[in-house]
């Protein structure tokens, strides 16, 4: 049985078969609610995505990574120590690179807490190697740790991921609250269509009866109205989406004014927009499905 | 032969309940003989617009069994309810026409339902409509048609399907007495071409306008085989 059937239904679709029920599409409130749960699910669904993509960005950028620092006042033993472990790192299985920050890299680093002048005075300052280890090169970052360990006893290794962790976790728990906000408004959509169906299976109750009389299946009748509910779906739907846009492109806006590397890689890809502008098909299938289901089911009560 | 296999429906003790009242219609047992005439009279509140029902699918019977076309419609199942439906010409008391659409699209109804093309509806709708003598008023909503012109474009939308029974339900009762005897004109004509005719009626003068025509009389929800005001002895209901 077509949802959209041709068949002995395929009138029902045609202008004869709308003048059947004839109040015209967008009579009642049900497209703008539609609208209104359509605009909230797509900024939820956007904040999920771009939360998804940030994350994933986060993980490729610096999970994998360490950083080791050598901490000694002996500014020759430090370079000593910082050159061994680069050369032994270098060759170590599973190591993507090895790149010893310069000095007038951590200088920069640390101008906004200890000033310009830092390179003029004699403030230890440790030394410190960026290492990067080949993707699913399992235990490779152990290696390295104990080889640092060893030529070096005193340097500390940052581990990325480790610190990155609680942040990790946040946009983890924020990505399943929307995705658990998507899945309410969908229900909540879900709920008005079934209310919306019943309503209209009591406004046309005459007609209903007069097309069982003439031998209509549920199949038939339910198509005359699976077909308006969807119009409505689908016109609240693209209205949702068109507002929700306008105010992820503001959002997208501000974030970029931010200026922040850690905000700013909250972003929407081209794929992300391509999800939500799928939305609302999917609510157009849903309330199509919803209402078909609502009404057969009430029809089933009757002879 | 089997009693009752030649009958287009065929009752066999059923009796009708609504609720837990008492019952409405009991042990009926009778059948139509396909091609044939029949009125269905009796007092009001005799039980004619329940037997209609269940004939027309309307209800299943609290009791008995009811076979129709050759099949047993008390248990039929529900799915298979529209294909005996479209079976079933029924013209309602109160007409029952769709207030937003014109006669043409009212009478258009059944051949849509049951699927015929677009391009095949316009033809038989017309002639209907000339067959009826609303030929003029085609695009005229039930709301602008007099009771008489209602009722025929119900009884229109009930035979354009070529039903194997007409059930009309007092078809004449909203009718002066001249359109009541065009009315059975077209019931006559259309029970010639083989469609058997049931019409439910209080006015006992039409029965004798229809010679062939055989009569059941209900009185309290029971068949009741007595003698007709008009002398006429009536046809036994089996």
């Amino acid at each position: 049985m077509a949802l959209f059937g041709r068949g002995s239904g395929n009138w029902l679709t045609s202008a004869a078969g709308r003048r059947l029920l004839p109040e015209g599409w967008l009579s009642g409130p049900m497209p703008w609610v539609i609208a209104i749960m359509m605009f909230l699910m797509v900024l939820a669904a956007a904040a999920g995505l771009a939360l998804g993509f940030a994350a994933r960005g986060l993980d490729s950028h610096l999970s994998g990574q360490i950083t080791v620092q050598i901490v000694d006042a002996d500014q020759a033993r430090r370079d000593a120590t910082a050159d061994r472990i680069v050369a032994t790192l270098g060759k170590q299985p599973g190591v993507a690179a090895v790149r010893r920050i310069s000095d007038g890299e951590i200088t920069e680093l640390l101008r906004p807490w200890l000033g310009a002048g830092l390179a003029d005075n004699d403030l230890p300052v440790p030394a410190m190697i960026d290492v990067a280890f080949v993707p699913g090169a399992d235990g490779a970052q152990r290696a390295a740790e104990a080889a640092v360990l060893a030529l070096g006893p005193r340097a500390r290794i940052d581990d990325h991921a480790q610190w990155l962790a609680p942040l990790a976790g946040l946009i983890a728990s924020l990505r399943w609250l929307a995705a658990v906000l998507v899945l309410l408004m969908a229900a909540a959509a879900a709920f008005t269509v079934v209310l919306a169906a019943r309503s209209a299976l009591n406004t046309h109750q005459a007609t209903i009866d007069v097309m069982h009389h003439l031998g209509s299946t549920d199949a038939q009748i339910a198509q005359l109205f699976q077909r308006r509910i969807a119009t409505d779906a689908l016109f609240g739907g693209m209205v949702g989406l068109l507002l929700a846009s306008l105010v992820i492109f503001a959002v997208g806006d501000r974030i970029a004014r931010v200026g922040s590397d850690l905000i700013g890689s909250v972003d929407l890809p081209l794929a992300a927009w391509g999800m939500l502008a799928l939305l609302p098909l999917a609510g157009t299938l849903l309330a199509t499905l919803a209402a078909r289901a609502t009404i057969i089911l009430a029809l089933r009560r009757r002879l | 032969m089997r009693p009752g296999a030649a009958n287009i429906v065929q009752f066999e003790n059923v009796g009708l309940r609504y609720g837990s009242g008492a019952e409405t219609l009991s042990d009926l047992s009778f059948g139509l003989a396909a091609g044939a005439f029949y009125f269905l009279t009796g007092p009001s509140g005799a039980g004619k617009s329940s037997l209609l029902r269940l004939i027309y699918l309307a209800q299943r019977p609290s009791r008995g069994l009811i076979r129709m076309f050759g099949e047993d419609v008390v248990t039929l199942p529900r799915a298979r309810m529209p294909g005996f439906r479209r079976r079933i010409g029924t013209v309602f008391q109160d007409f029952r026409l769709i207030p937003h659409l014109s006669a043409y699209e009212n009478i258009a109804l059944p051949l849509r339902v049951n699927g015929v093309a677009e391009a095949d509806i316009d033809t038989p709708v017309r002639e209907m409509l000339e067959w009826v003598g609303l030929s003029g008023r085609a695009y005229a909503r039930p709301a602008t048609l007099s009771g008489g012109e209602q009722q025929r474009v119900a009884i229109a939308r009930a035979v354009i399907g070529r039903p194997e029974i007409l059930v009309a339900d007092e078809p004449t009762g909203n009718v002066d007495p001249d359109m009541a005897g065009r009315l059975l004109y077209l019931f006559e004509a259309l029970n010639k071409l083989g469609t058997t005719i049931l019409v439910a009626t209080h006015d006992l003068h039409l029965i004798p306008r229809v010679h062939h025509a055989q009569t059941i009389r209900l009185d309290n929800g029971r068949l009741d085989n007595g003698r007709l005001d008009n002398g006429r002895l009536e046809a036994a209901p089996r």
